[in-house]
């Protein structure tokens, strides 16, 4: 079973945006290393040339006709918006 | 110590479908801010996306286009990151699974033909647009019309040389993608956009040098403008024993020198996982062959065919058939009956001319194929001399109209009337007496000048030969 580290658990809630306290850290290291000691009991399958699942749903090729269609106007696009300005959602700065 | 410079682009096309890729927006370039989005393309929990079925018959014809392998079975992945031009916090892209890959494009530097691979080919979806500044410190707009517009990302090998290499390699991706019609690959709308790495390495060595990553590149001649900046920037800091950065560099239009903007610290974790929200595309053989029946003649297979079949010289195939437009163009003025060579020299000169003067299209312009064509049979048949017919090409490039009833309406009927021209020879003989004189004393270039004086007195109108002819023989006379 492999254990992850407080600094992988740190990176992760970065990567999320989400402000947790050392305390919090620790607790969440011990708690995802558990979780994923769990899903690694999956490991002592042989899953030797079995495909990926990579959707729980045995569908294919689900598609739409390339019609446009208008739904919402401009106004109703930016009514919910904390800060706008014309015609834009106007946000802090980022500049990279 | 000599270095060799290593480049691969990845490249970016909008796709013109109807609609977006995941979502029944309209897809439209230049529409008023976040009017053309729904709550799918603006994140709203709940809402799912729905595949166009467009956008993968576009992304395959590309790819075939492009010499790739289609993918039997194909999906789609959740790219992870926050920024503000990206409501849901996530881009639905390709990751492990590309539509197509393993293709390769021509490309001809200094008469020397090389094939440039191409690693693979994705579909996925564009984000948002930020506007910075315009006053408002401290704050950025966002429009969402983008965001879902439906992308393909081409990703070549490291296999360009030179700048002129990528340079070359970009018009020729540009020009077949045109041909397939699936993007019109217009730059400054940023319907393609492309990224450049660039590293150098010591001749004979074969591991890569590390990289540096171009962005910003708003035109093709940026792009290879930037990149022989950056050649020239390695080259010293190796010289100089110290070690290249990877880095992220944007090119600067006015220093023309690229500019740092950020120095990579290990790889991005996007944090890739497939889309629960789409289920596996499958792509059989009917769907396969149906999508590259619908390819039109691609631009190399055409220059062959006007070399061969025509007879154009491989000059002037190779420049016609550099732009989808201006071959169709061609095609067309050809078809209405005008001499192939003489269409040619037109698009080649005048007309290509106006283009780069007036930064426009062809389609931009009023003139048609049968307007030119009729224009150049006008010049064939002696009706309006080749320096007349700039007056009229001027008129038809700008409004439009019939040639022969431009011709007509400006007076501009080329005079090959013998009598006509006798009198006004005559007449301007008599007010040059000193040049007859001179020209019978051995001064050639008096003839020249009684000729201009006769095209200023016919307005350019008068045949040239026939002046020619006649001024001699009325000068015998004297």
């Amino acid at each position: 079973m492999s254990d992850i580290t407080k600094d992988q658990v740190k990176h992760v809630a970065h990567l999320a945006r989400l402000a947790i306290t050392e305390d919090e850290a620790a607790e969440l290291t011990k708690e995802l290393s558990a979780i994923i000691g769990f899903a690694e009991q999956l490991n002592e399958l042989d899953t030797e040339g079995v495909e990926p699942t990579t959707h729980v749903l045995n569908m294919k090729n689900v598609m739409r006709k390339d019609e446009p269609k208008a739904t919402i106007t401009q106004e109703e696009a930016l009514k919910n918006a904390p800060d706008k300005k014309d015609g834009h959602y106007r946000v802090p700065a980022i500049m990279d | 110590m000599n270095f060799e410079t290593v480049i691969g682009l990845e490249v970016h096309v909008e796709l013109k479908t109807n609609s977006k890729i995941f979502s029944s927006s309209t897809n439209a370039f230049g529409s008023e801010p976040n009017s053309n989005v729904n709550p799918k393309d603006l994140g709203f929990p709940g809402t799912l996306p729905v595949l166009n079925e467009e956008v993968v018959n576009y992304a395959m014809k590309a790819a075939l286009a492009l010499n790739c392998e289609i993918a039997p079975v194909t999906k789609f992945d959740r790219k992870n990151y926050f920024y503000p031009d990206n409501p849901a916090a996530y881009q639905i892209s390709q990751y492990d699974k590309p539509i197509g890959e393993h293709g390769w494009v021509e490309i001809e530097v200094h008469g020397k033909k090389k094939r440039i691979g191409i690693t693979r080919i994705h579909m996925e979806e564009d984000a948002g647009k930020l506007t910075h500044g315009d006053g408002d410190e401290g704050h950025s707009l966002v429009d969402f019309n983008r965001q879902g517009t439906p992308l393909i990302e081409i990703v070549s090998e490291p296999d360009m040389r030179s700048p002129e290499e990528a340079y070359a390699y970009l018009e020729k991706l540009k020009n077949i993608i045109q041909y397939t019609g699936v993007s019109d690959c217009k730059m400054e709308e940023g319907s393609l956009r492309c990224d450049a790495n660039v590293s150098l390495r010591p001749i004979g060595q074969e591991k890569f040098g590390t990289k540096s990553e171009l962005k910003n590149l708003n035109s093709f001649a940026f792009v290879q403008k930037g990149l022989e900046f950056e050649e020239k920037r390695q080259e010293k800091v190796l010289l100089a024993g110290e070690e290249v950065l990877q880095d992220t560099r944007r090119y600067d239009e006015k220093t023309k020198e690229t500019i740092l903007m950020r120095v990579k610290e290990g790889a991005e974790d996007y944090r890739y996982f497939p889309e629960p929200d789409l289920v596996e595309l499958h792509i059989d053989d009917a769907w396969k062959e149906r999508v590259r029946s619908e390819i039109p003649e691609l631009p190399d297979a055409r220059k062959k065919r006007y070399i061969e079949e025509l007879g154009l010289p491989a000059y002037d195939a190779g420049v016609i058939t550099n732009s989808k437009q201006m071959a169709d163009f061609f095609e067309g003025t050809v078809d209405h009956g005008a001499d192939l060579k003489q269409v040619s020299n037109w698009l080649m000169g005048e007309v290509s001319a106006y283009l780069n003067k007036h930064l426009k299209e062809l389609d931009d312009l009023a003139i048609t194929p049968e307007a030119l064509a009729k224009m150049i049979n006008l010049i064939a048949d002696g009706t309006i001399s080749s320096k007349i017919a700039k007056k009229v090409f001027a008129e038809l490039v700008e409004n439009g109209g019939d040639p022969e009833q431009i011709v007509k309406d400006k007076g501009l009927v080329q005079i090959s009337d013998e009598g006509q021209l006798q009198e006004i020879i005559s007449k301007i003989l008599d007010e040059n007496e000193q040049s007859v004189t001179d020209y019978k004393g051995g001064k050639g270039r008096a003839l020249g000048f009684l000729v201009g004086q006769v095209m200023k007195a016919t307005k350019g109108q008068a045949n040239p030969p026939m002046v020619n002819k006649i001024l001699l023989e009325e000068m015998d006379k004297r």
